[in-house]
């Protein structure tokens, strides 16, 4: 019997293909947009994700704090020294690494080529802290830390506009008029979120970058990785605690240098995108709300264009409960096929952006499990009150009916 | 005949509108139909021969009055009772044919017993023995627009007779044929009547039409104002 009903809804879908297709066009448009918009917004989550770990997972970063806009006049932030990088390393217990680090963009020679690279002076320490290692050649040696030589690590991206195919082991780079003998090369990291090239950049230790580049003994941040199985919160709070003692600060004085735990900075990205996410999602799933009105609209027709056909079916011993199934069926395989093609559209929709945004592409099963039960819901619920109005026909006034 | 009647009428009204404007289609009648009988019903259009053309088919229910069918008080049945008398014992043909459209004439005949759940292979073999009644062999797959209006009433009538009811219920079944395709349709049914022991109960305004049946019951103001017995049938 259900069969027979189901195969009656797809007939009659296919007597009036036109017409069919109008009622569907909602549907496949909003699922369509459900779809299409939940798919790239997990892939843009993902790809935040991502980005953010290729930053190194429980990492924290310590700078010195810029100054509040507006602020209490009595702050002031003070540089990071050696002093607090020595405290750090002394104090902090549930570390893997303490690493300090400064940075600036210098143009980098080898013959006739140059680039403008980020080049960073730091301590072996960073490998870790960042979690990243070299590809071909070595890190630092604890000596040439400690005495600042003239050595350097290059990015991917240096190493391949300098060297094309070849080693570039114990060659010598200029970097700012220095010249520096490469050691090694770093793994590629790729572009970060934020369009930024993570392998156009050189490392070399901290004394030697000081004393020949920066010409200061400023550093700019200390990157401190968490142990495996310490929450970073646990770890920022000892941070803060061993850099007030340091500093000498008093109780009621406000930080004169900030924290930044990279695990929250990536819960609050994802969050965000996933709340973008969630409500891109509603706002097509009005046009859900509206294909499902379509369908009330066109089924009102059909029942009023078929009364005669009612008023047959019930003269010849049909229940109420079977024109209201046959209107019902009707009425959800209409949108379910609406719904089926406008995942479809949808995914591939979301498979064309993210080949050109470069976002992963994360068709979620639930998502598309959740659209088709939705699609035959809104059928279920748009078609009852035409169903239940053909249902409560008359079968002689409907056989009246011209 | 010793045997209960299949339909008696005890004092039947049907009254449309209340108070003043109120009409009676139906005034107490009084009347009972065999079992095997072959009745038309005669009179002019709002005499009350619709109305009890309904009752008699359990479309309908009297205001008040007992309508009995197969010794049942059919007029005090539910909508969805009605349904299932009408789908094991009634056959309907209707002027208009009133078969479904873009469906075949297999499919056609075989919905009635759809809604009594009989399984595919039946339905095929009760509907090709039906269509075969009526002299529509080899048409199963034919759509209504691709038949004649004579071929269309066979259609509808191996519909109503694939059931195999006790009664067939006819509303003015050939008005809408010329007068060669209406006798035709009068043998079919006179024959389902003689071979079958089909009783049928025919609406009809043509004298010659309704000279077909055995018995002619004429409905005027909603009384039966006569009812005799044919002489052609008698």
């Amino acid at each position: 019997m259900l069969w027979e009903t189901i195969r009656l809804a797809l007939l009659s879908v296919r007597r009036n293909v036109l017409r069919s297709f109008l009622t569907l066009l909602g549907i496949v448009i909003g699922v369509a947009a459900v779809i299409a918009m939940i798919t790239i917004g997990s892939g843009t989550t993902e790809k935040v994700k991502n980005d953010i770990s290729k930053l190194g997972s429980n990492l924290l970063v310590v700078r010195a704090a810029r100054p509040e806009r507006g602020g209490s006049t009595s702050f002031t932030p003070r540089r990071l020294e050696e002093r607090d990088l020595i405290g750090l390393r002394k104090g902090l217990t549930n570390a893997k690494a303490v690493s300090a680090a400064s940075q600036s963009t210098v143009r980098v020679v080898y013959g006739a080529e140059n680039i403008a690279a980020q080049v960073t002076g730091t301590d072996t320490d960073f490998f870790i802290a960042r979690d990243w290692d070299v590809s071909s050649g070595r890190i630092f040696s604890e000596s040439e830390v400690r005495s600042g030589a003239g050595v350097c690590i290059l990015g991917e991206t240096v190493r391949q506009q300098f060297f094309g195919a070849g080693d570039p082991d114990g060659m010598s780079v200029r970097v700012n008029k220095t010249s520096c003998k490469v050691i090694g090369v770093l793994q590629a990291k790729g572009t970060s979120g934020f369009g930024q090239d993570q392998d156009a950049v050189v490392m070399m230790p901290l004394g030697a970058f000081q004393r020949r580049i920066a010409g200061n003994r400023n550093i700019d941040a200390v990157y401190i990785a968490a142990q495996d199985g310490v929450a970073t919160s646990a770890v920022q709070e000892s941070i803060e605690g061993i850099m007030r003692d340091t500093r000498r600060l008093a109780p009621d004085a406000d930080d004169n240098f900030e924290v930044r735990d990279m695990t929250q900075i990536a819960d609050a990205m994802t969050s965000a995108t996933t709340t973008m996410t969630g409500m891109l999602g509603a706002v097509a799933g009005v046009s859900l709300l509206v294909g499902g009105i379509g369908i009330m609209n066109i089924m009102l027709v059909s029942v009023t264009e078929r009364t005669r056909e009612i008023g047959i079916r019930l003269a010849i011993g049909a229940h109420e409960k079977h024109i209201l199934i046959q209107f019902l069926v009707e009425a959800t395989v209409l949108s379910l096929l609406g719904g089926l093609i406008g995942i479809a559209i949808g995914l591939a929709l979301a498979g064309a952006a993210s080949l050109t945004l470069s976002i992963p592409f994360a068709p979620s099963i639930p998502i598309i499990l959740l659209a088709v039960g939705f699609s035959a819901l809104i059928g279920m619920v748009f078609g009852f009150f035409p169903a239940l109005r053909g249902a409560r026909l008359d079968p002689i006034d409907a056989l009246r009916h011209e | 005949m010793t045997e209960k009647p299949l339909i008696t009428f005890d004092q039947v009204w049907k009254t449309y509108g209340e108070g003043e404007a109120s009409v009676h289609a139906l005034a107490g009648v009084d009347l009972s139909i065999r079992r095997g009988e072959f009745v038309a019903i005669m009179g002019p259009s709002g005499s009350g021969k619709s109305t009890a053309m309904n009752i008699i088919g359990c479309l309908d229910t009297p205001t008040s009055g007992r309508y009995g069918f197969l010794g049942v008080d059919a007029g005090r049945l539910d909508r969805n009772r009605r349904a299932v008398l009408r789908n094991l014992y009634v056959g309907f043909v209707f002027q208009g044919y009133n078969l479904l459209p873009r469906t075949t004439a297999a499919e056609n005949v075989e919905l009635p017993l759809i809604y009594r759940g009989a399984p595919a292979s039946e339905r095929h073999k009760l509907a090709a023995e039906a269509l075969e009644q009526v002299g529509l062999l080899g048409r199963q797959g034919h759509t209504p627009a691709e038949l004649s209006g004579g071929q269309q009433q066979r259609v509808a009538i191996a519909r109503a007779i694939v059931t195999k009811p006790t009664l067939l219920v006819a509303d003015e079944p050939t008005g809408n044929l010329d007068t060669a395709r209406s006798h035709e349709i009068m043998e079919l049914l006179t024959r389902l009547n003689q071979d079958l022991g089909l009783t049928v109960v025919m609406v009809t305004h043509e004298a010659d039409i309704a000279a077909y049946a055995q018995r002619t019951i004429g409905f005027l103001d909603g009384h039966i104002a006569s009812d005799q017995l044919n002489r052609k049938a008698a």
